[in-house]
Parts: C-alpha cells; structure tokens; sequence
C-alpha cells in the first residue's frame, strides 16, 4: 500500500504538470482552431527553442529570463515562417497532404537538430530552492513554471476575448468567410495566430528546460502527449483542452508513482481510447 | 449617377456558370430588390457584389471605384456590408462581441459607442441579451443581430440575402418592419427575397432574376401589376 502523502505528492506534481500541458495544447488547439490543420510539428518546434534557449545561456551566457523572452520571440518568428512557407502553399489541400507536409516538418526538425547538435542531452544548470510543507517536498523548478503557464494562460484569455484582433481569431475559428465580411483579411488573422502559437511553444520549452534536458527526439515525448489531450478536449475546444491537460497529467503522475512512468503512460492512452469511444467530440462536447 | 454599377456581370463556381451577363444599379438612397425562384442566382450575385466570388468578366463599380475581383475584406473598407444568407453570426461570441466584430474596421473601430449606441436603439432586444451568445438568439433576433452588425461597420450599401427565411410569419413581417425602418434612416439596400408579395411592398424598383439573367426589370409598384409576376410569384 502507498502511503497517502506520496499520493498527495503526486497529484500535486501532476497539477503542476498540466499547467505546462496546458501551455502545449492550447498553443496547438488555437492554430487548429483557426486555421484547420494540426501541426503535427509543434513539439518539435518547441525542441528548437529549447536548444535556442540552452545556447545562449549555456555558451553566450545570458541570464536565463533573457534567454527565455528570446527563445518566445524565436518561436513566434518561427511560427510565422511555418505558416508563410508550409501552411500558407497547402491551405486548400486535402487534409491527408497537411499532414504530411506538417509532419515532413517533424522528421526535417529531428534529423536537422540531430545533424547540428548531435543526440546528447543538453541541460541548463539552475540552483533554484526546493520547499517542503507537510513532508512534500515543492521544488521551485516545478512550482515556477506552473505558475508561469498559468500567468501565461490568463494571458491568452485576456488577449481572446478582450481585444478585436483575439475576438476576430474566435471568430474566424466559428466561421471564416463572415469575418472577411467584417473587413478581417483571413492570411493576416492566420499569421498572428501562428504567431502567438509559436510564442507559447518558445514559453512552454522554456518552462520545459527547468526540469528536462532537451535532445532531438524530444518531440517524442510531449508531441503524442499533447495531441492526445487536444482531441480529449475537442480539437479547436480551449477549455476542454484545458481540462484534459490536467486530466492527463494526473493520470501520468498518480499512476506513476503507484505503478511506474511507463505505466502511467498506459494508462493514460488507454482512457484516451476509451474516451475516444465514449466522448467522440471530446470531454465537453454538447451531447446531440 | 449610381452608387452601384453593374455591367455584363458573368460568375459561378468551378464550371457551373451561375449568373450570365448581368447589368444592375442602384442609385444612392434607393431600396432595390433582386426577386427570383430558387436557384436564380440572386444569392451569387451579392457575393459577387461583396467580393466572396470574383466575377469571370463584367465590372463592378462602388462609389467611383472599380471593385471587380477584390477580395470581400477590401471592399467592405468602401462601404459595402453583406448581411449573407442564413445569417452567419459568431454562434460563439456574445451579441455585443458579433457587434464589435462588425466594427472591425480601424475606421468603424473609431465610432464603435456611436455605432453601437444607435445599433441598440434599433435593436433593443440586442441591448437586452448583449452578454449572452448569439447562439443562443431566435432566429428573428439572429438575424437582427446579423443586420444590425453589418451596420456596425457604417456602410454605404447594405446587401440583404433572403432577410426573412426560416422565420415564423409574425418574425417575418417585424423583419420587414426593421428593414423599412433602416431604410428611413438613409442607407441605400439591395436586397433578395423569395418572399415578393413583401419585399415589393419595401423597395422602390425590383430586377426579376431567372436561371442566371435578368428578365424584367422596373419600378417595384409596376412590377407587382405584371400579370406573369403576380402569378409565379406573388401568389395573387
């Protein structure tokens, strides 16, 4: 039997999880949203800013919040390039063709970072404190991020419902053509979007570089991950991708401290699976 | 002189051919109705008008300017709002955040409390459900909602598509109600309608729209005297 502070303990990290989850999904769920193909390389991009990160705090020496605003500013470049040189060419294109030219951008990022930085692990050394209360044990490497993401969450709803250019991506996301009846040209929409999704993925590798080393086939890791708990929660579905992020990511770390990692990962498909018969449209889809 | 021209207007989609050779205006402060059976095309020609199709040849003019083959989003800068068939609103949004959206426009952005202040006037059932969503509207009030956002962008003219479709009869004749009420405040309306015996009596000249070309054209009053329109059409 497990004792129950490591249960706490664990849920508490599988909260702490989800935030950074979250950060991942949502940044996918919007471009879905919006413009209608899944970037199957989103994780990956997320690799590339990671390594950005790593390089100029580890070799240029810069602090790690300035390496961290660059590594975004990087994403978000790198999300609009995505968008102008693979998306924008394949945007009328059978779904089957988006895939495969997103996911031709996966295997292209693996090979290409494989080819400059080898498959060695590349970690940022930070001497951050760890707390305990109660006997579990808060490492500020988990604690930061997860409050980061959900700053940066609340950000993101600010910016969608708030502003006219974040109402306008909401609303091309409901129906494309009565926004360019508005006067919203639908490439510029698409590119903010892309935009600011290329922002979270360099705030989420940021968030990620606390607490995991970063390699070529990093991507592996969270990409199947993050997919998954877009669909759980309804592709294009904000909130519901919110809520299964954290649905996962107790799931991964309960059943990984009672069992193992691997077994948490099991479990974690199979309700996947299970859900995917139960709830076709995701968690919080409006029953017929 | 016409705020809208068209000359010799042929479009359709892929390789159907919807509309042939089509010439219509529409004079500054007039209410013009295009009427027709179904498939007639009146639909394609105000998403020519809007610019969601590009027209194969012919010309548009708005305003002094050449329109043909630019984008919707370009022309609704010249003044052109397009209330589309089925209402299109943000099912999503709230009432009040479809109304911003239709002041998209950095210029209709500058004016959107005035805008907004006489949309509610109009429409005060919109005031009323302003925080919920649009999704969640009658029909009737979907499509005063529809109406009332494309004001929001403080248009020249205002395309109506099919105003009254799949409305209770009593919604249908509040929405004709509303349209003449637009119509008193000076905006110019080109509207379609399957529902003639109605839209005659709201416009002041009416085009009959048949598989793709005009055929009778006229001031509204003559055109419901006309034996074969009154038949096929009007129901009298």
């Amino acid at each position: 039997m497990i004792e129950p502070i490591f249960l706490a303990e664990a849920a508490i990290n599988g909260i702490m999880l989800g935030g950074i989850l979250a950060l991942l999904a949502l940044g996918l769920n919007l471009i879905f949203g919006v413009i209608d193909i899944v970037w199957i390389a989103y994780v990956d991009l997320v690799m590339v800013c990671m390594y950005v990160l790593y390089f100029v705090v580890q070799v240029y020496g810069w602090p790690f919040w300035l390496g961290a605003l660059a590594a975004m500013a990087f994403g978000a470049a790198l999300g609009v390039g995505v968008h102008l040189l693979i998306i924008t060419p394949i945007l009328g294109s059978a779904p089957v063709n988006q895939l495969l030219a997103t996911g031709g951008l996966l295997f292209f990022l693996q090979s290409f970072a494989t080819f400059l930085w080898t498959t060695d692990h590349k970690s940022v050394r930070l001497a951050l404190p760890s707390w305990e209360i109660g006997g579990i044990f808060l490492p500020a490497t988990r604690l930061i991020p997860f409050a980061i993401s959900i700053l940066a969450l609340a950000g993101l709803y600010v910016f969608l419902t708030r502003t006219y250019v974040g109402t306008a991506i909401r609303a091309v996301s409901q129906d494309r053509e009565a926004m360019a009846l508005m006067g919203a040209s639908p490439q510029r929409i698409y590119i903010v979007t892309s935009a600011v999704g290329g922002l979270m993925a360099g705030l989420a590798g940021a968030l990620l570089l606390f607490q995991y080393s970063v390699h070529p086939f990093f991507g592996g890791q969270f990409g199947p991950l993050t997919f998954m708990i877009c669909v759980l929660g309804g592709l294009g579905n904000m909130v519901g991708a919110f809520v299964a992020s954290f649905v996962m990511s107790e799931i991964i770390s309960i059943a990984g401290v009672v069992w193992s990692t691997e077994m948490g990962y099991v479990i974690a498909f199979v309700v996947f699976i299970v859900m995917i018969f139960a709830r076709p449209g995701g968690i919080l889809a409006r029953r017929q | 002189m016409s705020l809208l021209e068209l000359r010799g207007v042929t479009a359709g989609y892929g390789q159907f051919t919807a509309l042939w050779d089509v010439s219509l205006s529409v004079a500054a402060g007039e209410a013009v109705a295009v009427v027709g059976p179904n498939g007639a095309g009146k639909t394609t020609l105000l998403r020519v008008i809007s610019g969601l199709i590009a027209p194969r040849a012919g010309g548009l003019a708005f305003d002094g300017a050449a329109l043909g083959g630019k984008p919707a989003y370009e022309i609704v800068a010249h003044g052109v709002a397009h209330v589309p068939e089925g209402r299109r609103i943000f099912p999503v949004l709230t009432v009040s955040d479809n109304l911003k959206m239709g002041a998209y426009l950095p210029a209709a952005r500058r004016r959107f409390a005035e805008s907004l202040e006489r949309v509610y006037a109009l429409f005060p059932v919109l005031a009323e459900r302003r925080a919920q969503r649009a999704g969640s509207l009658s029909g009737g009030e979907q499509q005063m909602l529809a109406i009332g956002r494309a004001l929001m962008s403080r248009p020249k003219l205002i395309l109506l598509d099919e105003p009254s479709m799949g409305l209770a009869p009593v919604m249908v004749l509040r929405v004709f109600d509303l349209i003449r009420r637009i119509r008193e405040e000076g905006y110019t309306i080109l509207v379609v309608e399957q529902n003639v015996r109605q839209v005659l009596k709201l416009v002041d000249r009416a085009y009959l729209l048949e598989v793709g070309r005009i055929k009778m054209e006229g001031r509204a009053a003559e055109l419901g005297e006309q034996d074969f329109v009154r038949k096929a059409y009007v129901g009298l």
